[in-house]
């Protein structure tokens, strides 16, 4: 700022500077509320955990909930396909880590680690690749080589413990935070 | 006025900038440079007041716009659930939004009040107030607009009222007044379809608005600022430029403003409002009393001071329209009021009637005042009230202007302040 | 001056409307009880929150609405301070219009309408399944929602009290009670179709509070401005720093103006 010289130009910078800076910094705050309320409500919040009952879910089946807006799957696996998912190292994988947010992320991709009980796999049903929802395969409507489930937007077939195998996709389907409070109920989120 | 400019860019880039796009020339002429009579008082501030709280209102609106559900079964809840209790500082948004439209009203009218007292629709400023008469009435439609959109009972009853006027035109041509209000609604009476497009409106003028205060800038700076004095200014020695001195002053007054808005926002959110609001549209019931916002209810008095539906109706849009012609209906030779003692008392007492014609409307329709044994029932004053008002600017305005003896104008802005004793350097440096 | 006096004289006469004797078509002015979330710094008793819910939930609730409260607001900061667990064991133990089972329906083989307890997530359920069925229950008049109630009355916190603690009042010459309904000077019309809401020991309260109609109504109130405007303690917790702020804004401004203009007065 080029001032003339004046008596006191340290004290009069400083009134300039000090009322400039102070309405600045509140214009500053007064955008937050507004940058805030575009965050998700206190009504999406609520709906971040859910409860589900699994009792009615037969061996083989998979049955599709709503978490968090995205399809959540929760497979109960039939021995043959644990033992299939087991068989498989995770070096082998195109994707060595096991992707479950109640694991560290460093843990490697063994079906073991894909589970807390062996005979619920619990994942969300979004593709890594480019979030779509991939089909399961079933007895009837087998999807993809692995006997797990298919993208059909882009080829990515994951297996039964819901891992990559072949395709696009990077990474395995995520594992969401979850916890048995019963011996068929699960808390997620 | 704007003159030449005087904007040397300093940088490169600055030039660069400058030869295909002058936006730094344009703002530093007209926001930083810009000559302005160096007499205005705090009066004049409201203008930059207004141009914050039109921010104000249009970055709050968009905010709202992103959660609000216009339609009928939704619109409510979506304001008194969704808004105000589960959007993060939604509470917050739409009080500003809600008692920022009253504020604004409130500066609009000191804003016009000012024009009107010192002369500032005179020639050569014509179009600059028939601009601003625009924003008003652009104004008072998006406030309806948006007021319908809360869904409360108030809002349903107001835009049921407000679209039946269009019906009032049975008497003239049968069944088109009706046919007219159905197409206004979208519907028999007020529903789903005319939420929806009330939104759509209340949208879309706010554009229309920025866009004709764009004009009114432009205008202002073409002819330049009037000032109390009511003179044109002679000189340089009458001016000084806009920053820093009226920066720094508009900005002041504005924080004041800001204060009051915000303890109304923060501690009487409802202080604008109606109970009534809270209660969800109820197309089965009507509210006992019902009134729009205070900023409407001087027309609304004067309608309801008719007793004849179509009648009130053309006198409420006279009353709206006839601030359009004041340039032309002042035939004084003097602009500012301060110089027209007759003129003065009859602003004063204008201001007067506009007060009076509020509390009338606020009032129902039967209410009377007793006054010892007499009893005035209120429709009479209205009717009085209105009245003046048609005369104050139909017939006074151009009568006195011929008839009245001004007072001595003084010479040049620059004397006037001079006499003052109050001595004005220059550039504001020592 | 002339025109002040004008203005005097006006503003006078808009005072004036005069008020001769109790007019007993017109409701009384509700009484001014003392809340603790009055002025600047009010915040909400949270004890008399709690308390308050208990009315509503073991009184008000059986004809009365909380449409737009969650069980989740129980738990938010600013509210009765219930912990999310105590929030979520209060709404398993609401009954919630379940979605539809897996063959699709939503009544049991008797019609009844499925249920499933609630979560945080639920808000509070209707006690009526429509507003027809809540005319049916209460002889044609309908219980109004609760959940905005403060602020959808002229008076607010204070009406709501003058209503629940005006009953049992001798009724005064010239105003007759039709059948069903009782007499309440505070209501428009001084007769209301809602009975007697609260009586001493309605509820009973865990913290020992005395269980007088007062209190009972005073926690009620309590709880219901809250459900009115939950942002109350934020807004004025919020409203104070900002307000700070623009005083402090205003001075540097004043001085800046000051030092600009060189203390020249306004015009």
């Amino acid at each position: 700022m080029a001032n003339p010289p004046t008596p006191e130009p340290t004290r009069r910078d400083f009134l300039y500077i000090a009322t400039g800076a102070a309405a600045t910094l509140g214009v500053g705050f007064a955008a937050w509320p507004f940058i805030d309320s575009m965050n998700p409500s206190s009504a999406v919040l609520a709906m971040a955990s859910i409860e589900v009952d699994l009792s009615a879910i037969q061996p083989g089946q998979q049955v599709i909930f709503k978490w968090r807006g995205h399809p959540l799957f929760v497979r109960r696996r039939t021995p043959k396909e644990i033992a299939a998912a087991r068989a498989v190292s995770p070096s082998d994988l195109p994707d060595g880590l096991a992707r479950n947010a109640n694991l560290t992320e460093s843990a490697p991709a063994t079906d073991a680690n894909r589970t807390i009980k062996p005979e619920w796999l619990v994942v969300v049903g979004v593709c890594t690749h480019l979030g779509c929802t991939p089909a399961v395969s079933t007895r009837e409507s087998p999807q993809g080589a692995y006997g797990g489930w298919l993208c059909h937007c882009h080829g990515s077939d994951f297996d039964a413990s819901g891992r990559i195998r072949k395709g696009p996709a990077p990474q395995n389907l995520a594992v969401p935070p979850y916890a048995f409070i019963g011996p068929t109920k699960i808390k997620i989120g | 006025m704007a003159g030449h400019s005087n904007y040397v860019p300093k940088t490169g880039l600055a030039r660069w900038l400058d030869q295909r796009l002058p936006v730094i020339r344009l703002m530093n002429d007209h926001f930083v440079t810009f000559p302005t009579p160096k007499n205005l008082n705090f009066w004049y501030t409201f203008g930059a007041i207004l141009a914050v709280m039109l921010v104000v209102q249009v970055v709050t609106g968009i905010v709202l716009a992103m959660h609000y559900v216009p339609t009928a079964d939704l619109a409510f809840g979506s304001v008194e659930q969704h808004i105000m209790r589960e959007v993060n500082y939604g509470w917050l948004i739409r009080s500003l939004h809600a008692s920022g439209a009253s504020m604004l009203f409130l500066a609009v009218y000191i804003h016009m009040g000012r024009g009107l007292y010192y002369g500032s629709y005179k020639a050569p400023r014509e179009i600059l107030w028939i601009l601003g008469v625009f924003i008003y009435l652009l104004l008072m439609a998006t406030a309806f607009f948006g007021y319908t959109l809360q869904w409360g009972q108030m809002s349903y009853w107001a835009a049921t009222v407000i679209t039946s006027l269009f019906s009032a035109f049975d008497q003239i041509i049968p069944h088109f007044g009706t046919a007219l209000s159905t197409w206004v609604r979208g519907d028999y009476a007020v529903g789903d379809a005319t939420v929806n497009r009330f939104f759509a409106l209340h949208y879309l003028l706010p554009f229309v608005i920025a866009g004709v205060v764009g004009l009114h800038i432009w205008a202002l700076h073409v002819t330049g600022n009037g000032n109390p004095l009511g003179i044109e200014v002679k000189g340089p020695q009458d001016t000084i430029p806009f920053h820093p001195w009226y920066t720094v002053k508009d900005a002041f007054y504005l924080t004041l403003f800001l204060i009051v808005f915000l303890a109304i926002v923060f501690y009487a959110p409802n202080f604008f409002g109606n109970p009534d609001n809270y209660i969800p549209a109820n197309p089965l019931v009507t509210p006992s009393e019902i009134r729009p916002e205070w900023y409407l209810l001087p027309f609304y008095a004067m309608l309801r001071a008719v007793p004849n539906t179509l009648l009130g109706v053309l006198v409420l849009f006279s009353a709206l329209l006839t601030p359009l012609f004041i340039p032309w209906l002042d035939t004084s030779k003097v602009r500012s009021y301060r110089f027209r003692p007759v003129m003065k008392q009859l602003f004063w007492v204008f201001v007067a009637t506009c007060i009076l014609l509020g509390y009338v409307g606020a009032q129902t329709t039967d209410a009377a005042w007793h006054l010892g044994e007499v009893d005035i029932p209120l429709v009479w004053l209205a009717r009085l009230a209105t009245l003046y008002y048609f005369a104050f600017f139909w017939a006074l305005m151009p009568w006195i202007g011929k008839k009245e003896v001004t007072r001595p104008v003084p010479e040049s802005i620059a004397q006037s302040v001079l006499k003052k004793g109050a001595v004005l350097t220059k550039g504001g440096e020592q | 001056m002339k025109t002040v006096s004008l203005l005097m004289a006006l503003s006078v006469a808009l005072v004036v409307p005069a008020f001769a004797g109790e007019d007993l078509t017109q409701p009384q002015p509700p009484r001014d009880a003392k809340w603790s979330f009055d002025g600047v710094f009010g915040t909400y008793d949270r004890s008399a929150l709690q308390r308050g819910f208990q009315v509503y939930k073991e009184v008000c609730a059986a004809c009365h609405g909380l449409n737009l409260v969650a069980f989740h607001d129980l738990a938010a900061p600013g509210g009765p301070g219930f912990t999310a667990a105590q929030a979520k064991a209060i709404a398993a133990g609401y009954k919630i219009a379940a979605e539809p089972n897996e063959d699709g329906d939503i009544f049991d083989d008797k019609g009844n309408r499925l249920t499933r307890s609630g979560t945080l997530a639920d808000h509070f359920p209707p006690p009526f399944a429509n507003d027809a069925a809540a005319r049916a229950n209460n002889s044609g008049a309908l219980p109004p929602d609760l959940s905005l109630i403060v602020k959808a009355r002229q008076g607010g916190a204070n009406y709501v009290y003058s209503i629940l603690t005006g009953f049992n009042q001798k009724v005064p010459h010239g105003v007759t009670v039709p059948d069903g309904k009782y007499y309440n000077p505070y209501f428009p019309g001084r007769t209301i179709a809602m009975p007697p809401p609260l009586n001493q020991g309605s509820v009973s309260f865990n913290d020992g509070t005395p269980t007088t109609v007062t209190n009972e109504a005073k926690a009620v109130v309590t709880f219901l401005t809250w459900a009115s405007a939950p942002e109350l303690e934020a807004r004025h917790r919020i409203g104070l720093q900002v307000l700070a702020f623009l005083v402090l804004l205003a001075g540097l401004l004043f001085l800046s103006y000051r030092k600009v203009w060189h203390g020249k007065p306004e015009e």
